[in-house]
């Protein structure tokens, strides 16, 4: 009898796989020059460590965003279906690359802290020790930030493209873990910002911990990884549904806490509280996108065929991270504390979007993020500015009567409040209306009337603001506005600009958007 | 219809009348202090400048034919909706040439004189301001080529006239006479606008030609509700009863203001709306009618209230409403009318400004004083102002061959023509205004001084005697230039339309009975104030005299039948608005408030907590998903 032979003679062929280097290479821009920033820290002079990561990190967004300029039209998936280039992954790399250019601005802001800037000069010492007083004297300044604001763009920039949950996993790593870091690293309130660091990094892990739990649901239930195989099996009816319920279930717990909806949401105003404010104004703004648009991929690529299953669960969640996010709100008395719980109210608004499933909702949520992002990056700016002796002074007590002190940067800052709140001929209120319109034709009414009532409730705290800057007196607590370099100036003269250009005239976004069209499969 | 010509030559400076006063209040009121050196020179500069043009398109349309006189000048296309149209588009023809030059003319010469008036306030530059964007938005009212564009001017008048009323804002009467006679004035606008939205839904536009050419097609009722809501916008802005009570009150500001404003210019827009829109009067009868009446009406409330205050400045604001009167009279007998009613408005709008600037000339001398009881004699230290005012004072009683005897005359005559009663009611209204005019000439000029202890009068400074003789002479010759020189008939009669009728009595018998009553009147005056000493303290006085004294109860019943019951609703809604919905709706805060403290709780620093509450919300997440699948 002839033995069956153990290995098959024939190897089958180790196939490279096929990339378009050319339609990723915003995502390879941005991580070579995450890699040439680390080796820049380590053999540049501490002298020229500045300026040439500053002209790396400028040159080399820059450079991504020309070349995605360049792709527009591009729909592709490359790198054996990892990656989709198609026209949201477009658009929301353009929103990305942009904030995220004014977000570095704000981080190599070095006039408004008389200390230096908003890093610690040492991130390593222990806070309060002789060895931190030591670096702090010395006037240590560090550039250790642009390699960590780099990776994490690498890893967003891959996130929203991220066409499998494999390379969705490790885009979400890439991302998280500069954040974590980022956010221990403001030079004053040490403490708290490390304490900040670490809760967001045991929770983080948490969260990603139930992501690849769910990841391999997915796999068990559909033997694949891909959105598209997934997608197939799904409409083959093939395997059995607990799988893939909890699967999905736990894939959306770890995406859900990157945008902070409820009940996920705690680490958020512990985080924007005690990162360095141009990290909190980087993370509030580009993380959101970057995780909707991976929410957004996930949901209406690989889920799209059991919507009816995932919208009662969205739909809770939702209304939850409405209300509770505006109801909290209400009661901080910490700008940047108000801020994220702000924030949380307003990821409730863009689940409205997901949820309904169709073009018009990805549109909408799109606008509404881009918006948000751009609005968002402005008010950080703000709150960087308004300081008192011991640095930024974010107790809302210090707001009063600023708009007497400092009208045009209190008047900015209520821009941006109202925008949030969704007032008329701002972005914000476009935002709102595309959102709320797109679920209303979609049938969510009573969501709609959730997010409202949310609205009106939101509106108090935000307007409370303006009213305590503008029409209070300023007491011997209220803050003052440090003159900023040009820096900062450029990154609140574009969000103001937005701001307002997208409340006034939002159409040639919603062109861009809609001539985007839809994911691709 | 006549031809419409295109805005050629010195014509397509149309624009240009109003851009310029209009450009000096904006340096005026937004260059600020900056600007107070200069700024009033500038302010008469612009207006001067604008006169002048004015005066060259006179000349340049006399040279044309009668036909051919209507400029129309299309700027650009102001609202586009829909179907309905209305553009930055202006219209010079015969009547709003002379409305031009009345603005543009006397308003220089009281921006000339307000120099002096205003010479020690510290806000000069700004009343300058206002008074350029005045003249800027009366000239908008009058150039208008359609209702729409109309309105601004008319809203730009009423704001200007506002902001000068209340322009001594520290005194709580200027504040609340300005806020009156915004309120007031807002009434009239409703009619105004109502109106406008009437004629677009009737001829499908707000053009002049359009609904001109239109107002044949429409039926009696639209017509007449047209007309009437015009006349409720014209009885608003030209103090007309039922809405003239703001009118006294906004003797308030200061007196060149009075002048301009509350007797030459703003006060007769009303005329010009109803004159313009003669096409549509002529079609409504009801609605014509209603306009004689109101116009009788108020000729006689003013000429009695005029008669009976001892403040020079509201005896002069009586006598503003009764002579609007008579042209609101004149323009409510329609063809027979239009002309002389707009002749009316040029000459009084001349001698009145006199007669005002004169009354601000005595009472610069006076320590601001405007009580005639304590004037008297001031013939003898203020000669020019004696002078200038005693041409006024004939010229406005219709003493040949002052101008008022020429325009009086022939309203009287064209209301005998339409109709017996009113040319009766016309002169013994001829007769009270004999009767007050002549007692305030007593009264300051003539007789005793009655002067206060710390008072010195003076003739006032040049820059303030020259228009005041200007004017005089305006007052003196005007009627005789345009009824001989100028043709004033012929003049108007392409825009506003012309015809004589026969008269149940000839002119000479209506001269002579209206000459007979102002000598009636008169000789009571004189009976009266020159014959008997004037008490310092005013008399008790007739049931009459007491009624005009606060001015024919005219407040008490604006309070009476508007303000108090909107006063109670207001009171009724805040009480609903407090305890109704101000409670539901705190009480939702405070609820959201409470819920907020409680939910806060859970935020309570620990990562554990919040890893705990992950779990929790997996577990949802899961069960969520478990369930809508299952079922």
């Amino acid at each position: 009898m002839s033995r069956m032979p153990l290995i098959d003679p024939v190897l089958p062929a180790f196939t490279t796989p096929s990339i378009n280097y050319y339609a990723i290479a915003p995502i390879l821009i941005v991580f070579g020059a995450a890699v040439v920033s680390v080796l820049v820290e380590a053999f540049v002079p501490r002298r020229g460590r500045r300026v040439t990561q500053l002209v790396l990190v400028i040159a080399s967004i820059v450079a991504a965003f020309a070349v995605t300029l360049d792709l527009r039209g591009t729909r592709l998936v490359t790198g054996e279906g990892a990656i989709a280039v198609d026209g949201p992954t477009l658009v929301m790399w353009g929103a990305l690359l942009l904030i995220s250019l004014l977000a570095a601005f704000l981080m190599a802001e070095r006039t408004i802290d008389p200390l230096g800037d908003a890093f610690a000069a040492r991130a390593s010492s222990l806070p309060g020790s002789e060895d931190e007083r030591q670096f702090a004297a010395r006037g240590y300044l560090q550039t250790e930030v642009w390699p960590f604001l780099l990776f994490a763009l690498t890893g967003m920039l891959a996130f929203v493209a991220a066409n499998d949950l494999l390379m969705m996993f490790v885009a979400l790593e890439v991302m998280s873990l500069p954040l974590y870091l980022l956010a221990g690293m403001a030079r004053r309130r040490r403490l708290l910002s490390q304490e900040a660091a670490l809760k967001y990094f045991l929770l983080g892990a948490f969260s990603s911990a139930f992501f690849l739990y769910g990841a391999a649901l997915i796999y068990g239930y559909s033997g694949s990884i891909g959105f598209v195989a997934i997608s197939d099996t799904l409409t083959a009816k093939t395997a059995e549904g607990s799988l893939l319920a909890i699967g999905l279930a736990l894939l959306m717990v770890g995406l859900l806490f990157k945008v902070a909806a409820v009940p996920f949401h705690q680490w958020t105003p512990d985080v924007y509280q005690g990162a360095p404010s141009p990290v909190t104004g980087f993370m509030a703004a580009t993380v959101k996108i970057a995780a909707f648009g991976a929410i957004l991929r996930l949901l209406y690529v690989a889920f799209g065929g059991m919507r009816w299953d995932w919208q009662p669960m969205l739909w809770i969640i939702a209304a939850l991270t409405m209300l509770v996010g505006s109801i909290i709100a209400i009661t901080q008395s910490d700008m940047k504390r108000m801020l994220a719980y702000s924030s949380i109210a307003q990821a409730g608004f863009i689940l409205v979007g997901v949820i309904v499933a169709t073009p018009q909702g990805l549109g909408a949520s799109l606008f509404y993020l881009i918006a948000y992002g751009f609005t968002t990056i402005g008010m950080f700016a703000v709150i960087m500015m308004v300081r008192n002796a011991s640095g930024e002074a974010t107790s809302l007590a210090e707001w009063r009567g600023l708009g007497r002190k400092s009208p045009l940067v209190a008047g900015v800052f209520s821009l941006f409040l109202l925008s949030l709140a969704g007032i008329p001929l701002t972005s914000g209120f476009v935002g709102k209306f595309a959102v709320f319109a797109a679920a209303i034709d979609a049938g969510a009414v009573w969501l709609v009337i959730i997010g409202v009532v949310a609205s009106i409730i939101a509106a108090f705290f935000y307007v409370r603001v303006v009213v305590l800057m503008h029409f209070a007196d300023p007491t011997e607590e209220t803050a003052s506005v440090a003159i900023p370099s040009a820096f900062t100036t450029v990154t609140l003269t574009a969000a103001t600009v937005m701001t307002i250009a997208l409340g006034i005239f939002p159409q040639w976004l919603l062109d861009v958007i809609e001539q985007a069209g839809v994911f691709i499969r | 219809m006549t031809e419409l010509m295109p805005a050629e030559g010195v014509f397509s400076l149309i624009w240009l009348l109003i851009a310029m006063p209009l450009a000096g209040a904006t340096v005026l009121l937004v260059g600020g202090r900056r600007t107070n050196a200069w700024g009033p020179y500038l302010g008469i500069l612009t207006v001067s400048a604008s006169a002048v043009l004015g005066w060259i398109m006179l000349v340049a349309m006399m040279g044309n034919s009668p036909e051919e006189r209507t400029f129309d000048q299309t700027l650009f296309s102001w609202v586009s909706v829909g179907d309905f149209q209305a553009d930055m588009a202006f219209q010079l023809d015969q009547l709003s040439m002379v409305f031009v030059l009345l603005i543009t003319t006397v308003g220089g010469l009281i921006h000339i004189y307000s120099l002096g008036y205003m010479s020690h306030d510290r806000d000069r530059r700004k009343f300058f301001g206002f008074l350029n964007l005045f003249v800027g938005a009366m000239l908008i009212l009058v150039l208008a080529n359609n209702y729409l564009l109309l309105y601004v001017g008319w809203e730009g008048v009423g704001l200007a006239s506002y902001l000068l009323i209340g322009f001594w804002q520290y005194k709580p009467s200027a504040a609340a006479a300005a806020k009156k006679a915004f309120v007031i004035n807002r009434v009239g606008d409703v009619g105004l606008s109502l109106a406008i939205m009437l004629m677009f839904i009737t001829f499908g536009s707000i053009g002049f030609q359009d609904v001109f050419g239109a107002a044949g097609e429409a039926s009696d009722g639209t017509l007449n509700a047209i007309g009437l809501l015009l006349l409720l916008a014209a009885a608003g802005k030209s103090a007309q009863f039922p809405l003239q009570a703001w009118l006294l009150d906004a003797m308030e500001g200061p007196t060149p203001v009075s002048a301009l404003i509350h007797a030459a210019t703003m006060v007769t827009a009303g005329v010009y709306l109803i004159a313009r829109s003669n096409a549509i009067f002529n079609l409504a009868e009801i609605a014509a009618l209603t306009v004689v009446i109101v116009g009788v009406v108020t000729m006689f409330m003013g000429a009695i209230i005029g008669s009976a205050k001892d403040d020079i400045k509201k005896s002069l604001a009586g006598s503003t409403m009764s002579q609007i009167g008579y042209m609101v009279t004149a323009v409510g007998l329609g063809p027979v009318g239009y002309v002389f009613g707009i002749f009316h408005l040029l000459t009084h709008g001349v001698f009145k400004a006199g007669l005002f600037l004169g009354a601000g000339s005595v009472m610069h001398g006076m320590n601001d004083n405007v009580n005639m009881r304590r004037y008297g004699a001031i013939r003898t230290v203020m000669f020019i102002t004696f002078i200038t005012f005693a041409a006024g004072w004939l010229s406005i009683m219709g003493i040949p061959p002052f101008s008022g005897f020429w325009s009086k005359d022939e309203i009287i005559h064209a209301a005998f023509e339409q109709n017996t009663l009113t040319g009766i009611l016309l002169i013994i209204g001829a007769g009270i205004t004999g009767f007050y005019m002549t007692r305030m000439f007593i009264m300051t000029f003539l007789g005793k001084a009655r002067w206060e202890d710390d008072v010195h009068p003076h003739e006032s400074p040049k820059v303030m005697t020259i228009p005041l003789i200007i004017l005089a002479i305006g007052s003196v010759f005007l009627g005789m230039a345009l009824l001989f020189w100028g043709n004033i008939e012929t003049w108007l009669e392409p825009v506003v339309g012309y015809e004589s009728k026969e008269a149940p009595i000839s002119t000479g018998v209506a001269i002579a009975l209206g000459l007979l009553a102002v000598g009636i009147g008169v000789l009571i005056a004189y009976l009266q104030y020159q014959r008997k000493p004037i008490p310092v303290e005013a008399p008790h006085g007739s049931w009459l005299t007491r009624a005009a004294r606060e001015e024919l109860y005219g407040n008490q019943v604006n309070n009476a039948l508007v303000v108090t019951p909107t006063l109670v609703a207001a009171k009724a809604a805040t009480a609903v608005d407090a305890k109704g919905i101000d409670g539901l709706v705190n009480g939702s805060a405070a609820f959201v408030g409470a819920l907020s403290g409680r939910l806060r709780r859970y935020q309570t620093g620990f990562a554990r907590s919040y890893a705990l509450s992950m779990v929790g919300g997996a577990v949802l997440v899961v069960l969520a998903l478990i369930l809508v699948g299952a079922s």
